[in-house]
């Protein structure tokens, strides 16, 4: 079977997001002035093939913890649907 | 005594200090690319060299922390032997896990070249060992994402193990997060790991290693590890 998985990868709470600041400081300028907080993640989309869901959701559970993410940073959750 | 210089894909001062090593300090230096699974045999020093390896992408350092090469630099390290990761170095060391913390894009959200005055905060460590302690020094910067970040209670046991070597200062000697130009957390600059032997640091010592680059602060550090590899120091 074929999956996609996306993984939404974001900074912890209280780790400075100087992106996210920049861009609620521009977003102000823009007039926007009900702009609170802005915070920048990535999104990884990944295409895998799997026998199941729960090995495909093992295998981007690895992938998360060997490389895309940093556990002391980062925070990620995986959203995962079968494409053919 | 023979040290090895890690080139990654993206890596771009890897030939500073193959001369500030080879040609000024007379330690003799080898590149080795990524791809190798030992070290060449008598390497005493490793140096995980500035740049962007790999673009930056992902996150700084990650996937040269994943290179070949890397499982042989954790094991000369496990030995309690040098490694020093300068710059890109020193975010590959810490995403290979063998130095603490992360590091972040600088709080002024810009790339800065700037020469920087450092204030060395330990003198017995195997790289430090030529400075006087408290002494300034000057150093350049040249990152993007230099802000040494760790959460508070880690940061904490950092200070507490003494694992801060260079802090980010100011001409009256005093330094900390004010003084850091990049937002680094309590001004650190550069550290060790608890056994001393891996240093990480954003400041480039092999760019002020000779007189026409406009000082020669960098010098000691090479003299330190010169030293201690001779065993006259610890």
């Amino acid at each position: 079977m074929k999956f996609r998985a996306r993984i939404l990868v974001s900074l912890k709470e209280g780790v400075l997001d100087t992106q996210g600041k920049a861009v609620r400081m521009s977003l102000k300028n823009l007039g926007f002035e009900s702009v609170e907080e802005v915070r920048i993640g990535k999104s990884i989309v990944i295409v895998l093939s799997a026998e199941s869901p729960a090995e495909a959701n093992q295998y981007v559970e690895s992938m998360c913890e060997e490389l895309l993410v940093n556990p002391l940073i980062e925070t990620s959750s995986v959203s995962l649907e079968a494409i053919g | 005594m023979n040290a090895s210089v890690v080139v990654f894909p993206g890596s771009n001062c890897d030939r500073d200090v193959l001369h500030a090593l080879g040609t000024i300090a007379g330690i003799p230096a080898t590149p080795v690319w990524h791809k190798e699974t030992v070290l060449p045999e008598g390497t005493e020093l490793v140096v995980l060299p500035g740049g962007f390896s790999y673009g930056d992408y992902l996150r700084c350092g990650a996937m040269a922390a994943r290179s070949p090469i890397i499982r042989a630099v954790r094991e000369h390290a496990l030995q309690g032997r040098l490694v020093l990761g300068i710059c890109n170095g020193f975010q590959v060391l810490t995403e290979a896990g063998l130095l603490p913390g992360a590091l972040l894009s600088n709080s002024t959200l810009e790339f800065i070249c700037s020469p920087c005055l450092l204030r060395v905060e330990r003198t017995d460590t195997p790289f430090t060992n030529a400075y006087r302690e408290g002494a300034l020094v000057q150093f350049p910067i040249a990152h993007h994402e230099g802000l040494f970040f760790l959460p508070e209670k880690e940061l904490q046991e950092l200070e507490e193990n003494r694992q801060v070597v260079f802090r980010y200062a100011s001409a009256d000697g005093s330094a900390g997060i004010r003084q850091s130009p990049n937002g680094s957390l309590n001004g650190i600059a550069g550290i060790v790991n608890r056994h001393g032997n891996v240093l990480g640091l954003m400041p480039h010592p092999e760019r002020a290693s000779e007189r026409i680059l406009g000082g020669t602060d960098g010098l000691r550090m090479w003299n330190s590890i010169k030293s201690w590899l001779e065993g006259g120091s610890k």
